[in-house]
């Protein structure tokens, strides 16, 4: 033995790994194992201070690990192996890409000598994951790791969050080298992202802001990265402006639901009031959102005559859908304490009541209105149901992607940030449940509801045996409408009523696959069962799966159409099928 | 004209393109130049001409150079782009500067006899080409120069003879003591 075999930093890379994980304070990590990771594997297994989740699919590892960091603030650890693990990440990736979540993911590879030789499992993961991180690296020598896994925490955790993968050749994971804790210098001297907000730009915004008429604020998931300080400051902001606040799908809870300043969501199925302020506003305070497609509408009409503020992290999303004039770079959380300083010192709050008159006669619309109806359960009337019956516990709700997505976004109000765990930026099917695993581990004793859809929810389902192993008590509550809803509505208010491939046909008897996985199954068929089962549903401290049958042809409204402007928005009310089939009028389009 | 039905705004976009002529320092390390043309191709950036190398060995710093094309609002999201990308250290638009010089380098290869020799030799003496290579039936004519006087030599071998080209793309620096 060497003298160096003393040293208490020197060790193989796949200890280093886990010791890098203990370092960063990670207790959870959802994983796969597989041939080019069981030198790690082999470290796990003998150790007890990191926790590993052994899911069922690789997709479901990483959709869990982005439910676990959203809840929490904390970064997200996957753990796949070589090839298909790794290629099996790359929707979660780029899922926590768009939405900005931290991810650090770890993935096998074959050999350094084996690379470039078509070897077993062998894939290029650094070349396919490149557009899906924000960045990632291949270790080829065991005494870069360190450095490479501290910088990798780094990076998903700073600036604007983001999943990164380090990929680490199984060679690498036995090599012994020295390992060293988290420094400064581990960082990429060329990345450093800007926090703090220029002060000349925040005195020209609160200027703005303090003479405003017709003013709103817009906020965005980057309140919710920010951490629960940012939506302090976002309410208390309100507060001293008394200004009408809306936010984007990624956004909601960072002001609360109940708030008298709270328009609702803006977008293509955000509520009235929402988008004609926007669209009417003179200035809009646009706070860690970034202005997608699904917000804008027609970009040529976007909010016309307003003067924008725009906070963000990232100096990309500046200008790159909408012209912006007051363009703020750093953190929002930041950013607001500083607006709210300068505008507490010099500005006094505008009087703006005919603005809030006008804003309550857009209210007055009622543009989430439905008609009740006591035969068949409403897809929204059961969102409101269980928004009702899970008041003031401590729940988190994570969605899949569809109509049931957007009526959640509608229907249930969020009192506060890091509740709301949905696909918004990938909109990725699937994403539900396995995030509802993520949450409840972080959350063991919370209530969490993957409120999904019929379809959505088969492409993760085999996740509730992650769940039964784990004692994880996740929700999932299905609407199941027997359609892709989302995709029959497009298809008959823009493609002729021709339902093509999206019927549910052979859908799986949801309860009796609940008791396949040893869970509970539950169903409600009227709407005089809803109250009692999902009572019963809360009650039950194990997993349950539970079939919600709604009604099957229930559009999602109100919905802005083609290309049209936040003004021209297709209310439940005139949605019938004159109306529909004026105003989403032409020919066809790929989408 | 009559929109098709999509959920999306369809839309033209009617400004003018722009020619930039971006400088970017990088740290050299695997995999930096695909990142980059990654994003380009990505994004539905163009490309123009985009030359690499490594400028200073010792810090691993490497000096990309991108001629792109797009609208200003475009350019603008190619330049954050760029800069927000992990190993990127300064991204430089020389074009907006107006302090720059751009050289690229062309050898051309040029096949002809009698009065067609005589006329590409008084045409490479015009331009300041070189002679770097010759037989009794071509020349090959090293010119350095920007795009623009390389095209032109270009045009006026065609006609002659041209038979290839090989160009280096284009390398750019500010003028004046500073460093980017
Ligand atoms: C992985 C994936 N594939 C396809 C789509 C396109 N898509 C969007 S919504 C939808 C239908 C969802 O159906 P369901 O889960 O039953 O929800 P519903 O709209 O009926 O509430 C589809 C196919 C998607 N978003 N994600
Ligand atoms: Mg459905």
């Amino acid at each position: 033995m060497t003298e160096k075999s003393h040293d208490p930093n020197q060790m193989t890379g796949a200890a280093m790994i886990v010791r890098a994980l203990i370092d960063h304070g990670v207790t959870d990590i959802f994983g796969y194992p597989g041939g080019a990771v069981l030198p790690i594997y082999d470290e796990i297994f003998q150790q007890s201070e990191v926790q590993h989740i052994l899911v069922r699919h690789e997709q479901g590892a990483g959709h869990a690990a982005e439910g676990y960091a959203r809840s929490t603030g904390k970064p997200g650890v996957v753990l796949v192996t070589s090839g298909p693990g790794a290629t099996n990440m790359v929707t979660p990736l780029t899922d926590a890409l768009m939405d900005s979540i931290p991810l650090v993911c770890i993935t096998g590879q074959v050999p350094t000598h084996l690379i470039g030789n078509d070897a077993f499992q062998e894939c290029d993961t650094v070349g396919i994951t490149r557009p899906c991180t924000k960045h990632n690296w291949l270790v080829r020598d065991v005494n870069d790791l360190a450095k490479v896994l501290h910088e990798a925490f780094y990076v998903a955790t700073s600036g604007r969050p983001g999943p990164v993968l380090v990929d680490v050749p199984k060679d690498v994971q036995f090599a012994t080298g020295t390992y060293h804790p988290p420094r400064k210098s581990d960082v990429h001297v060329s990345y450093a992202p800007r926090v703090k907000g220029d002060a000349t730009q925040i005195r020209k915004a609160v200027a703005l802001l303090a003479n405003a008429k017709r003013p709103v604020i817009y906020s965005g998931g980057g309140v919710i990265n920010s951490g629960p300080e940012a939506s302090k400051l976002l309410r208390e902001l309100v507060e001293v402006t008394g200004f009408p606040i809306t936010s984007t799908l990624m956004g909601l809870g960072a002001y609360p639901a109940s708030g008298k300043n709270w328009l609702g969501m803006l977008g293509m199925h955000g509520t009235y009031e929402a988008n004609m302020t926007m669209h009417d506003c003179d200035v809009m305070l646009c706070v860690g959102a970034r202005f997608d497609d699904r917000i804008t509408g027609r970009v040529d009409a976007f909010s016309p005559g307003s003067k924008k503020i725009h906070i963000d992290i990232d100096p990309s999303s500046i200008n790159k859908n909408i012209r912006v004039d007051i363009p703020i770079i750093g953190d929002c959380g930041n950013i607001l304490g500083d607006i709210l300083q300068v505008f507490k010192a010099e500005a006094r709050k505008p009087d703006i009541k005919q603005w809030w008159q006008q804003i309550a006669q857009w209210r007055a619309r009622n543009s989430l209105f439905y008609k009740k109806n006591n035969d068949i359960i409403l897809p929204q009337h059961a969102i409101q149901r269980l928004f009702e019956l899970t008041r003031g516990k401590d729940t988190y709700i994570t969605t899949e992607v569809g109509q049931h997505q957007m009526w959640a976004a509608q229907f249930f109000g969020f009192e506060e940030p890091h509740r709301w765990m949905t696909s918004g930026g990938l909109g990725t099917m699937g994403y539900g449940l396995p995030a509802a695993v993520g949450v409840q581990v972080a959350h063991p004793d919370s209530l969490v509801i993957d409120i999904a859809g019929d379809a959505s929810v088969q492409m993760t389902i085999q996740e509730m045996s992650t769940a039964v192993q784990y004692e994880l008590p996740i929700k999932i509550f299905i609407l199941n409408n027997q359609y892709m809803g989302m995709v029959r509505q497009w298809q008959q208010l823009l493609h002729g009523n021709r339902l093509s491939h999206s019927y549910s046909e052979a859908l799986p008897d949801f309860v009796k696959l609940a008791e396949a996985y040893g869970c509970v199954g539950i169903q409600a068929l009227k709407p005089a069962d809803l109250d009692g089962a999902i009572k019963e549903m809360i009650a039950v401290k194990r997993p349950v799966i539970f079939d919600c049958r709604v009604a099957a042809l229930e559009n999602c409204f109100p919905m802005i159409p083609s290309g049209k402007a936040h003004n021209e928005m297709l209310l439940p009310e005139q949605a019938n099928d004159e109306a529909t089939a004026t105003a989403f009028a032409g020919g066809k389009a790929l989408v | 004209m009559n929109q098709p039905a999509s959920a999306y705004f369809i839309e033209d976009r009617h400004d003018p393109n722009e020619t930039h002529t971006l400088s970017v320092l990088v740290q050299n390390e695997p995999g930096v130049l695909a990142r980059v043309i990654g994003l380009f191709s990505g994004r539905g950036y163009n490309i123009e001409s985009l030359t690499v190398s490594e400028t200073e060995s010792q810090k691993h710093l490497s000096r990309i150079t991108i001629v792109t094309t797009g609208t200003p609002m475009v350019i603008e999201q190619i330049k954050h782009q760029l800069d927000r990308m992990i190993p990127v250290y300064r991204v430089v638009d020389m074009t907006l500067t107006r302090r720059s010089i751009e050289r690229e380098l062309a050898m051309v290869k040029v096949r002809g006899q009698g009065e067609h020799r005589v006329e590409a030799l008084r045409l490479a003496d015009a331009f300041r080409a070189r002679v770097i290579d010759a037989t009794t039936e071509s020349f090959v004519f090293e010119i350095t120069g920007n795009t623009d006087k390389i095209n032109q030599f270009i045009d006026l071998m065609r006609p002659i003879g041209l038979v290839e080209v090989s160009r280096t793309g284009v390398a750019a620096i500010g003028r004046g003591p500073e460093g980017m």
